[in-house]
């Protein structure tokens, strides 16, 4: 990590570049000021929101959550009602919260693992293509995922056939095993931005340190292992991160391959249902909200460190 | 079951319907004369008919959610217990995308309530849609006035029986108010003209209304003008206008609406607890008629299930805080009335699901259902003493008239692209000042061609 963090802060030392000056102006006191009315302004909604989930429901409906301070009233009944509801009408969030995490965590983890070993082959094995292949998944990323949601869920339901014979039948998942369609999806559609983003950052690796290792006699996954792989960890990071915020958040792939059931919908698909046929319950969703923002808080929180560093390592290069 | 048997079990389970139903009568709970089979428990009498379906699993796909869809569960978990099916039951916001998608990738459900029969006609002529069985369809036609049949029948293939419905053409008011005032419910348009002068004099704005509905918002004042519509032009000419055979711009639609904008862009009239007429456009629909609980507004124009919006504690009946009226025509002697519901469509047409089309389209159901929470439905066979608030008793009573001609809700009949987009943008302009020739003229011109 310190190797990559290094060349960094060097190029921005020179006191005299532009981006030195930059630099200067950003962290000067009226920068600061401002930023933290920014900071103030973007919080306020959210710090409304969280309030109005702590008041009864006819105040909740009634009057802004500013009126609060005239009028203090706290309860912890919609928070109740949403996480653990027995009848679906009151929430059951708990149970959905569970589906979140089953869906997320592998939808985050089998892109990642699977964008490292190729974006590993695309930069470092030498074979005929590879510029080509490259080029076909970084092209890939222009194909919006809307377009592919009808041809994978027939692929799923109906199998693949091809001139009336049957390449792959149909997989007829029911229940909680419409969960592997989910991290399937998942899986496809965060592909071509994970390898692309792993791709650039381990082709800039020094490529004498790829060479030693080799001279050493150390084999490709030997290397992939010992070297590389801890050398692109704040990358990897970065990309987690963006996918765990992206599957928690996701409501269109969840509703199509998952359903609405509380067999395998996710939290995003619960909230979406919660405010009542009509939405005369959106009392709910203040609670609600905060529940499924938790998660990703934390996640984020705890994390920020390589999400900025990832964003940085794919801007500030060249 | 073979292919040979099915027409004559057909009709032994149609002729058995009536039976079972006169035994098990609306007194299903008092202890009734044991039926004839005596292995089949009591509680599962009423379901023998159907047949048994034991392992077997129905799907179905619905708009409605929450709440509503728990007492759905509810009110048809003693058929599946009898039967030995499971019914798997999804409700979803993004129903229309939804369905679309899942009907093109080969995945749909057993079975989806439509509420627009227009998405259902869309399903039916792209062939997805499997016919009904004879049974429904029998039980279609005893149970339902031919209104109601027409909006699921595609090029004279029946598709499926109507399940709820909601009643809108009803102006909520406050009886107390009314009573104290001396106020009396109009009975023709030009009376309920008159009344809302009366009550402007007064200082009151007589009427409130709010359309917005985040993306749908503007459907509240479509309603009103499709009522409108509905009385000044009658059923003949509504049916025209909404399969555009009259056009959206034409002379007679442009005065129907200005009929409406002599209420709803009146500043007089308009928005009471509010503001000016353009606060119509900002005010959620939920809390568009909340001012008359409050005094400050008197005529709120809503569908029957805005009974579910008033505030907590308020008492919803004839002699409560608020209640509804027929919203009057030029003529008192016809009642057209214009509603919305759902209907139960099949992309399968395996024997249990043809059950529990059948199941639903029957009087057992509606009847379930309303005993648990309020419900409203067009089944001629529905028990008015069921009922559990006096709204919904009013509206099964305009239902089941035999002089009240029911027209379904337009905007869900038209081309999406008019009744779900431009209709509702064209009214949230107009209610913002927008003339009406100019409104209509948009809404025509964006008619898709062909």
């Amino acid at each position: 990590m310190t190797t990559i963090a290094t060349p960094l802060t060097q190029t921005g030392a020179h006191a005299h570049t532009p981006s030195a000056r930059v630099r200067r102006r950003l962290t000067s006191h009226g920068a600061s000021l401002i930023a933290i009315v920014i900071a103030l302004l973007w919080t306020t909604p959210t710090f409304g929101l969280f309030l109005s989930s702590f008041r009864p429901e006819d105040q909740i409906k009634q009057t802004g959550w500013w009126t609060f301070f005239a009028d203090p009233q706290l309860t912890l009944e919609n928070y109740q009602s949403v996480l653990f509801g027995t009848s679906s009408s009151s929430g059951q969030m708990a149970s959905f919260l569970i589906n979140s995490l089953v869906i997320t965590i592998p939808s985050v983890l089998f892109p990642v693992a699977l964008a490292v070993f190729a974006a590993y082959a695309l930069s470092w094995l030498d074979f005929r293509g590879r510029d080509w292949i490259y080029i076909g998944i970084f092209a890939l990323q222009v194909v919006p995922l809307q377009m592919a949601l009808v041809p994978l869920l027939s692929f799923f339901s109906q199998g693949v056939e091809l001139f009336g014979v049957t390449v792959l039948p149909a997989w007829d998942l029911e229940g909680p095993a419409r969960f592997i369609q989910v991290w399937f999806a998942h899986t496809c559609f965060a592909l071509p931005l994970g390898v692309f983003l792993l791709h650039n950052f381990m082709s800039e690796l020094p490529g004498s340190l790829i060479e030693a290792a080799r001279v050493d006699g150390a084999t490709h996954g030997k290397i992939l292992r010992t070297i590389v792989f801890p050398l692109v960890v704040p990358a990897i990071a970065a990309l987690g991160i963006f996918q765990f915020l992206w599957v928690w958040n996701d409501l269109l792939v969840a509703l199509i391959f998952a359903g609405g059931t509380a067999d395998s919908a996710p939290m995003t698909v619960r909230l979406a249902q919660m405010a009542g046929t009509r939405g005369n319950e959106w009392q709910r969703l203040t609670a609600g909200a905060f529940v499924s923002i938790i998660v990703p808080l934390i996640v984020f929180l705890s994390a920020q460190r390589y999400f900025v560093r990832g964003l940085l390592a794919g801007g500030i290069k060249g | 079951m073979s292919l040979l048997s099915r027409p004559a079990r057909l009709t032994a389970i149609a002729a058995g319907v009536g039976l079972a139903l006169v035994a098990t009568g609306c007194g299903s709970t008092e202890t009734s004369t044991p039926s004839a089979g005596s292995s089949v428990s009591e509680e599962c009498a009423p379901f023998a008919e159907y047949g048994s379906f034991a392992g077997k699993t129905v799907s179905i796909y619905s708009p409605i959610r929450d709440t509503e869809a728990d007492l759905f569960e509810q009110a048809w978990a003693p058929f599946a217990k009898c039967t030995g099916m499971k019914i798997t039951y999804e409700g979803t916001g993004e129903f229309e995308a939804q369905i679309q998608v899942r009907a093109d990738a080969g995945n749909p459900p057993d079975i989806a309530f439509f509420p627009q029969p227009g998405l259902l006609e869309r399903f039916a002529k792209a062939g997805k849609l499997k016919p009904a069985s004879d049974k429904v369809k029998q039980l279609t036609e005893q149970n339902w006035s031919p209104d109601w049949a027409k909006y699921a029948t595609v090029d004279n293939v029946f598709y499926g029986a109507p399940l709820g419905a909601s009643v809108k053409s009803f102006v909520w008011y406050s009886p107390k108010m009314f009573q104290e005032k001396g106020w009396a419910i109009p009975k023709t348009w030009d009376e309920l003209m008159a009344l809302s002068d009366t009550i402007a004099a007064t200082g009151i704005k007589p009427w409130c209304a709010g359309i917005e509905s985040g993306d749908a918002t503007g459907w509240p004042a479509t309603d009103w003008i499709e009522d409108v519509i509905l009385r000044e032009l009658g059923p003949e000419e509504y049916d025209n206008w909404v399969a555009h055979k009259l056009a959206f711009n034409d002379p007679k639609v442009v005065a129907a609406v200005d009929k409406v904008g002599a209420i709803l862009k009146n500043e007089k009239y308009v928005n009471g607890g509010y503001g000016p007429v353009k606060s119509i456009a900002s005010t959620a629909f939920q809390e568009g008629g909340v001012p008359i609980t409050e005094g400050k507004c008197a005529l709120h124009r809503q569908a029957s299930f805005y009974s579910n919006f008033w505030p907590e504690g308020t008492k919803v009946a004839e002699d409560g805080d608020v209640f509804a009226f027929y919203l009057p025509g030029n003529d008192p002697a016809k009642k057209p009335v214009l509603g919305a519901g759902e209907f139960v469509a099949a992309f399968a047409d395996r024997p249990e699901v043809q059950a529990v089309q059948a199941y639903l389209a029957g009087k057992e159901f509606p009847n379930t259902r309303m005993k648990l929470a309020t419900y409203v439905s067009a089944n001629k066979g529905v028990d008015l003493a069921n009922a559990q608030n006096p709204i919904d008793k009013l509206s099964m009573e305009i239902l089941q008239d035999p002089n009240t001609i029911f027209r379904f809700d337009g905007s869900d009949l038209m081309p999406a692209a008019v009744g779900a987009g431009t209709f509702w943008k064209g009214m949230t302009d107009w209610i913002n000042g927008k003339d009406t020739k100019s409104t209509l003229d948009f809404i025509e011109a964006s008619w898709p061609k062909s």
